[in-house]
């Protein structure tokens, strides 16, 4: 890390107020990394994730940290979708996202579109770590170029653990300066933007999902652990988010 | 090590149950995304750094002796596809087979009766080579050369390809499969230290997706 | 050095061995090869129906389209469909059935642990060429199926199905008189080829049906057992 970016830290914890509600205990964000308590409705608190600026350029190094505590329920939205944009300098930007929610907690992380524009370099990693009986919903998209614009370089690691045990393990890679055949017939098939729906319920243990495509850009899979994960890619963002919101009302 | 072993391991007629296995060619010719030998080889590179790449370390850190049953969880969690983890478990267990026959081992019998439904196979390919006397990097020359082979064979049949210009193909490929097992063999080295999250984990989202789609196909010519 | 293969509880077995992992004596398998078109599948359809009573029985199908003849035995419903099982052979049936046939003995295997215990297992090629026979790491005993109708020179060519078979079973006898092969001279090439080796003559829509066959097949399982 040189010291020409920006490092910014968001943190949140959520925990139960012993009066069917969640409190926010932490809630902080610093520099470009703002959060926001919104109305929540029952039992569930709501944050908004306000990016204060655009970014993360090359050579920021941003962190969201949550924290689900037992029995509690949050919910994480963004105002916007983040740009990945080139810095001044060369190096890479990271995006690192650790999600914990324990037995009883409940998580919907839900943030917008993360595009990644031309010359950009990010990497974004997305750990959750979850309690054997804690309930996730995770959405992340990733849009290749703003309209009609070549993508920068993106890297995205996601990695589900449930009670210790890694359940999903998965990195995209694409772009210029990605590994060759990011954009070819086994990976995106020229398709611009691609996004995944990981929800983790213990319910699944006993009955997981059945295995189904819908059309020909999507598919709902049963993980090896109690967890149901939606693949899907799509010409634009617009169209991801219908396959994605079409499989995640399947879920009900 | 031995050279000699390593071509019996890598050979295309090793008896364990590819040749019925197009790595996702059948279904990307059908779709129209293979359709000769440039497309061919474009889905053949994202197949070699993406799930090539992942087997590949797989196999090297199997030969290097890191717990199977380790190695076997990281597999399920870097293929979210069941009809593709049910193809890597089914090819693991025919490996295993072949494996035992041809380099009897005290420790692919133990694997064998962990595993009766069969491990994921880029596991049970670097056991193999373990049991063959062969090394890591052995091992993920075989992973990362079968994830480009088999759907070049397969493409042959599906299209009529004309064989020589598939052989192409995979020559042309030769020096990415070489930078391809150099990283997954460093990876697998990182693993008695850092644990399985060192291992690669290259997604390719279209090939999950259509696998799930050519397991629902009533009729097709291979099983994946 | 290991070198021993006893059979013990920890996988399943290697190659052909005659005892299962448990150290029972595992099925007999008989494979079922030939051209396509020649009357395989109608042939062990016709042998299900006979033997089903008296035997435990499975079928094994390996079709260049996956599942089709699978579907025809379960059509017929000669058994239960847990008893059939298709192996997919990759647009290479007699690669699945000779060359490497770990896909095969795989399903061999499931079928006797899930269904089993079994007497016998059909295993029947998908209609391939004139030379595809069964490895005999696969089955004990292997049967090769042609027809009047595909030529009555067919046995005068020869070929390793032709001339190796333990049992050549000309079928659609009842088709000659229409195409006109003339069975004595497939007898007597077939005599030619074979030596001593037995060959069956066989209309399914006559009366006799597939007794022949099925009468060699209880020879084949008296020696197995015996």
């Amino acid at each position: 890390m040189t010291g020409a970016g920006v490092r910014a830290t968001a943190r949140i914890r959520a925990r139960d107020d012993g009066r069917g509600g969640t409190s926010l205990p932490v809630l902080e964000g610093d520099g470009p990394l703002a959060v926001r308590r919104t109305r929540g409705s029952g039992a569930e608190a709501r944050v908004m994730l306000v990016g204060a600026m655009s970014g993360p350029l090359g050579g920021d190094h941003f962190t969201v940290e949550a924290g689900v505590a037992e029995g509690a329920r949050l919910r994480v939205g963004s105002a916007a979708a983040t740009i990945a944009l080139p810095g001044q300098t060369k190096d890479e930007a990271r995006y690192d996202v650790r999600l914990g929610v324990e037995n009883g907690g409940e998580l919907h992380w839900l943030p917008e579109q993360l595009i990644s524009a031309r010359g950009s370099d990010l990497y974004v990693t997305t750990y959750a770590d979850l309690g054997a009986t804690a309930r996730l919903v995770l959405r992340e998209e990733q849009v290749l170029g703003r309209a009609g614009e070549e993508p920068g370089r993106l890297v995205s690691r996601l990695r589900l653990r449930i009670a210790g045990r890694t359940v999903l393990d998965q990195e995209l890679a694409c772009g210029p300066g990605a590994p060759g055949g990011w954009d070819g017939p086994a990976v995106l098939a020229g398709h611009r933007a691609v996004g995944q729906l990981l929800v983790v319920r213990s319910e699944f243990a006993a009955e997981p999902v059945t295995a189904r495509v819908l059309g020909e850009g999507a598919a709902v899979v049963p993980l090896a652990g109690p967890a149901a994960l939606v693949t899907a890619v799509a010409p634009d963002a617009l169209r991801l988010r219908g396959l994605l919101d079409q499989a995640q009302a399947s879920f009900a | 090590m031995s050279g000699a072993a390593l071509l019996v391991l890598a050979d295309g007629r090793f008896p364990a149950g590819g040749h019925a296995h197009s790595g996702g060619a059948e279904a990307a010719v059908k779709a129209g995304r293979i359709t000769g030998a440039a497309s061919l080889e474009d889905f053949c590179r994202g197949r070699l750094h993406t799930s090539g790449r992942v087997a590949a370390a797989l196999a090297a850190a199997a030969a290097l002796g890191v717990d199977p049953s380790l190695l076997d969880e990281a597999a399920d969690a870097r293929t979210p596809s069941p009809a593709l983890r049910a193809v890597a478990r089914r090819l693991g267990r025919q490996l295993m087979r072949a494996a035992r026959a041809t380099w009897p081992a005290d420790e692919l019998d133990a694997v064998a009766g962990q595993f009766p439904k069969g491990a994921h196979q880029p596991v049970v390919l670097g056991l193999a080579a373990r049991s063959a006397g062969l090394g890591a990097a052995d091992a993920a020359y075989c992973a990362a050369y079968e994830s480009v082979s088999g759907p070049a064979t397969a493409t042959v049949r599906l299209l009529s390809l004309d064989p020589f210009e598939a052989t192409a193909v995979l020559a042309r490929l030769a020096p990415e499969v070489d930078r391809v097992v150099d990283l997954a063999a460093e990876a697998a080295g990182r693993v008695a230290e850092e644990g399985v999250d060192a291992l690669p984990a290259g997604s390719a989202p279209v090939l999950e997706i259509s696998a799930e789609a050519h397991a629902g196909w009533p009729v097709r010519l291979f099983a994946s | 050095m290991h070198v021993d293969h006893s059979p013990s509880h920890d996988g399943p077995a290697v190659g052909a061995d005659a005892r299962r992992a448990d150290g029972s004596r595992r099925a007999l398998r008989i494979g079922l090869g030939g051209p396509v078109g020649s009357g395989k599948t109608a042939t062990v359809a016709a042998l299900c129906r006979a033997l089903r009573q008296e035997l435990s029985l499975a079928v094994v199908t390996n079709d260049i389209y996956t599942r089709e003849d699978a579907d025809f035995l379960l059509r017929e419903a000669v058994l239960p469909p847990e008893r059939i099982t298709a192996v997919e052979t990759g647009a290479c049936p007699h690669t699945a059935i000779r060359d490497d046939i770990s896909a095969n003995l795989e399903a061999v295997e499931d079928l006797e642990d899930e269904v089993g215990p079994l007497d016998l297992v059909l295993v029947e090629s998908g209609g391939d060429n004139l030379t595809a026979t069964f490895s005999k790491g696969l089955v004990d005993a292997q049967i090769f199926v042609i027809d009047v109708a595909g030529g009555d020179d067919i046995p005068r060519k020869g070929g390793p199905g032709v001339t190796t078979a333990d049992l050549l079973v000309v079928n659609k006898t009842d088709l000659a008189p229409y195409v006109g092969s003339d069975l004595g001279r497939m007898a007597a090439d077939a005599k030619a080829q074979r030596a001593e080796l037995p060959v069956v003559f066989q209309s399914l829509r006559s009366e006799a049906g597939v007794t022949d066959v099925a009468a060699w097949v209880r020879a084949r399982l008296a020696e197995w057992t015996a």
